[in-house]
This record gives C-alpha cells, structure tokens and sequence, in this order.
C-alpha cells in the first residue's frame, strides 16, 4: 500500500543573500502518508517555516523533487492548503467573505461560495457571525475562520504554521481538541509547525524535529498513543519519558 | 447633541475670534479694507441670489469637472505606476515635479492657451488636486500585506486576483484620504482660476468686489467659498464612511 501523499526526494535549499547562499535544507527526504498528522518542532529559524514555503510552492528547491499525490509538480501554487501564522483576515471583508476566499480565487459563483461557507459555519462554533467583521472576533474565533478558509481550498494536505501561537494557554486547549475533532471527521492530511511539545505529543502522529541548519536528516519521533485521544493521556510515564527526551533534544538546539 | 458637545471648544474659539474681528473693524472703520463680520453677512443677504443663482453653480461646474479629471487621471497614474516599474520610474519623479511649479504663476499662461472658457480653471483645479490623489492611491496599492498576497498565491490567485482581493481594499482607505486633502484645494484651485480670468464664478465675484473697493464684497463670496469646501469635504468623509462599514469594528 502506497498512501503517501507527499514525498521530498533529496530536495536542497538554500536562500541566495548577497554575499553567500545559507543552505537551509540538505539532500532532505521524507514521506508523509494520507490522513497523517505530523508536527514539525524545532528552534527558531531551524527552516521550518521555509519547508511549508517549499511544500506550497512559494520557494523552489535548488537540487531534487517534491512529490504531492505522487505527482511532481513544478507549480505547486493552488495544490496544497496553507493556514499561516497570523490568521491574515481581510478587515475589510466579512466572515463569510474571508472564509470563501479560495472558493473566490476558484471562481466559484457568489452564491454558490457563500453556501459552501454557511454550511460548514456552525461547526465551527461561527454561526451568527457570519456578516461580522474580523475585528468583532476573538482570537480563537479568528483562527477557526482562518482554518475554515483553510479547509474550503479542498486540498487533502494542509500545512499549519503556528495556527495557535498567539492565543492564550486556556482557548489553545480547546482549540487543540477542536482541531484534532475536525482532522478526523474531515480525512485530511495535516502537516502542522509548533514550539509546543505537548501541543504535537498531544496532536501528532509522527513528529520531526529540525535538529540542524542546513537540515539533513530528521529525526523522527512515532507517538505510542491510541486515537482518540484525551489530553490527560499526556500524564502516562511512557509520554512523560518521551517529552522529556524531545525537551532535552531541543535543548541542545538553543545554544547561548 | 453628540456634534454640539465635540465641537464646543472650536465653535466657542471662533465666536471669540469673529468677536474681536468685528470689534476691530469697527475701531478701524474702514470697510473698504477691513469689513465687519456683521457687515460681511449682510452682503451675503444682498448678494444671495446673484451669488447662489449666478456664481455658485459657474465655480462648481469647475470643481466637478475638475475632481472628475482628477480622480480618472490620479487612480489611472497611481495604478499604472503600481502595474509597471518602468511607468512608476518614468512618471514618478515627473509628478512630484509637477508640485515644484508654482501653480498660481503658471494660471495666466493657461489663460493665454484656453482664453476665459472654463478649461484654464478646470487646468489649474486639475493641477493641485491630481497630486494628492495619485500619492495617496499610489501608496496604498503598495500597503497590501505581503504575508497576504503569498496566502492567495498558494490558493492559486493569479496577479489579477490578487489586485482586486488585497491591493484595491487596501488602497482605498488611502485613497479617501487623498481625496479628502483634493477636494478642499479644489476650491482653492477654482477661484485662483477664476481669479485670473473669467467671467462667472465666486472668485472672479470676489476679484471684481476689489476693484471696487467693496471689502464686504470681496470676503461675501469667500465665505461662500469655504462652505462649498466644507460641505464637499463632509461630503467625501460621508461616502467614505459608507464604503468602508467594516472600519467601525475595528
């Protein structure tokens, strides 16, 4: 069986500055499998951020391939979904319109898109807002309009970078839970960039820690917890030795 | 009263201001050089019909076709500019050169092209107002996030997307702004125009008073004039309002 959904096949990186190119990923494979969560840790500026702009097609690599569905794609733009950090809502446009943004780019009909949106709104705790402006919503509610929009592109893989960086410990959790719900029910494959331990033992299949700059080889870490999971599955002594391992390995990155 | 108690302070420093003007003119008492408030409004009364039925619509007419021209000219070279590098390099400099030439001395040459017909106002109108207007959109088609530009090119936006979704918002705020500083030198530009050679119009009104020595004559139009500015002005902040709802969630 062959289920993968993405595949990186040697792929170097590196940004060109003016006076040298700083290789960022080296020689790199990896494949993710359909319907996988898999979060991506490591220290500030270790690339992972750049792997999301390589995976969606914003950045080319200098050296190998990158597969999407088994597919090589040059132009990669419109194939995947990305939900960035900031949740990037258009003040100027209501819920509905910010949520029917890639249905727009589609160009689907108006009235077509808009049903599309309301349908999905009350699943994600929205209904009621959806001619509100961004400015009347929380930050939680924000990043659920971001995630909807995300999902409305109908792409099978989605990339999150931080999606939950910014709210407070307390909406996080629940929005952890929310997201893990909607992971399930919806079959997609998610690739998710975190500085949260806990958020990817809690949310994630596989992780990958970028350990080195230029990233070469990553090291993978398989989570031994059964689905459905409940946050207090984090206290088993088999997921707080693993924590700790992480934690140390991360450690290591952020050297003074 | 919400407006009343906002502008309690302004309304109250104006009143001492006309007060101490019409004391002064009094004292003075030459109202070929310094008419009194008073004495200015009740020209205003006297002139009411030749002013609002003769003059008002003749400088108007120059204000709207001015703005009109404007406005087409202004968005048209703001997004040429945002479209091209090479038009953005060729023109850029050219515009902010244009503001360099004192307007008002260039006016009786546009007279001398264009003769008394209303064109020679409409240029000078067109001359002051295009700046702030082209500036203004120019750089909000450049504000757009480019966090949010590189969002809808992985949605597969193409460059026409993502002008109408992000550049164009985002420009308008920007551009009611310019249009806001535009609308007021309008008036300006009209009655400098007028000024110079016409023969209707509030400033040509206003310039023929002088030769008069009607100081009231001279300030009864003027006032007309600012309220002109002030209503176009309140004008604009009204449609502005009204186009950008979402500002008031913010």
């Amino acid at each position: 069986m062959d289920n993968t959904v993405l595949e990186f096949n040697s792929v170097t990186f590196s940004y060109s500055g003016p006076d040298n190119d700083t290789k960022i990923l080296d020689s790199l494979d990896f494949r993710v499998q359909e319907r996988e969560f898999v979060s991506i840790i490591g220290a500030s500026g270790s690339g992972k951020s750049t792997l999301f702009r390589l995976i969606s097609g914003l950045e080319q690599p200098s050296i190998g391939e990158i597969l999407i569905n088994g597919n090589y794609l040059t132009n990669r733009l419109g194939h995947v979904g990305y939900m960035p950090q900031q949740d990037l809502l258009m003040p100027w446009r209501t819920i509905v319109e910010n949520a029917a943004l890639p249905l727009q780019i589609n160009s689907y009909r108006k009235d077509e898109a808009r049903k599309q949106v309301t349908a999905l709104l009350d699943e994600f705790g929205l209904s009621g807002y959806e001619n509100r402006y961004p400015g009347d919503l929380s930050g939680g509610m924000k990043q659920r309009v971001s995630f909807l929009r995300t999902i409305l592109t109908g792409a099978p893989v989605l990339l999150l970078d931080e999606p939950f960086s910014a709210l407070d410990a307390i909406t996080r959790l629940s929005m952890q839970e929310w997201l893990m719900e909607q992971w399930e029910k919806r079959k997609k494959t998610i690739l998710f960039i975190t500085h949260d331990v806990n958020e990817a033992l809690y949310l994630s299949d596989r992780i990958f820690v970028f350990n080195q700059t230029p990233v070469h080889a990553l090291e993978e870490i398989k989570i031994p917890m059964k689905r459905p999971r409940n946050l207090k599955d984090l206290n088993r002594p088999e997921m707080i030795a693993l924590k700790d391992r992480l934690l140390d390995q991360l450690r290591l990155k952020v050297k003074p | 009263m919400k407006i009343w108690r906002e502008y309690t302070l302004t309304i109250s420093l104006l009143f001492i201001l006309v007060f101490f003007w019409e004391v002064t003119a009094r004292i003075i008492n030459m109202a070929f050089i310094l008419p009194s408030p008073t004495a200015i409004l009740v020209k205003l009364w006297e002139l009411k019909v030749v002013l609002i039925a003769e003059h008002l619509p003749a400088t108007l007419l120059i204000i709207f076709i001015g703005l009109a021209i404007s406005i087409l000219l202004g968005v048209g070279l703001a997004v040429s500019m945002n479209q091209s590098k090479i038009i953005e390099k060729a023109f850029y400099p050219l515009i902010i050169f244009s503001q360099m030439v004192p307007t008002v001395a260039l006016a009786p040459i546009f007279i001398l092209w264009f003769g008394y017909s209303i064109w020679s106002k409409v240029l000078v109108t067109v001359l002051i107002t295009f700046f702030p207007i082209t500036i203004n959109t120019y750089d909000g088609l450049r504000s757009g996030s480019k966090e949010l530009k590189e969002l809808l090119l992985t949605m597969g936006a193409r460059k026409k997307d993502i002008f109408f979704i992000v550049n164009v918002p985002t420009a308008l705020p920007h551009f009611f702004s310019g249009l806001k500083v535009a609308v007021t030198f309008s008036v300006i530009g009209a009655a400098i125009g007028e000024w110079l050679g016409a023969q209707a119009g509030l400033g040509y009104f206003s310039r023929r008073m002088m030769t008069q020595f009607d100081g009231a004559g001279v300030f009864a139009p003027i006032i007309l004039l600012s309220v002109v500015g002030i209503l176009l002005f309140l004008l604009v902040k009204w449609i502005e309002n009204k186009s950008l709802k979402w500002r008031q969630s913010q």
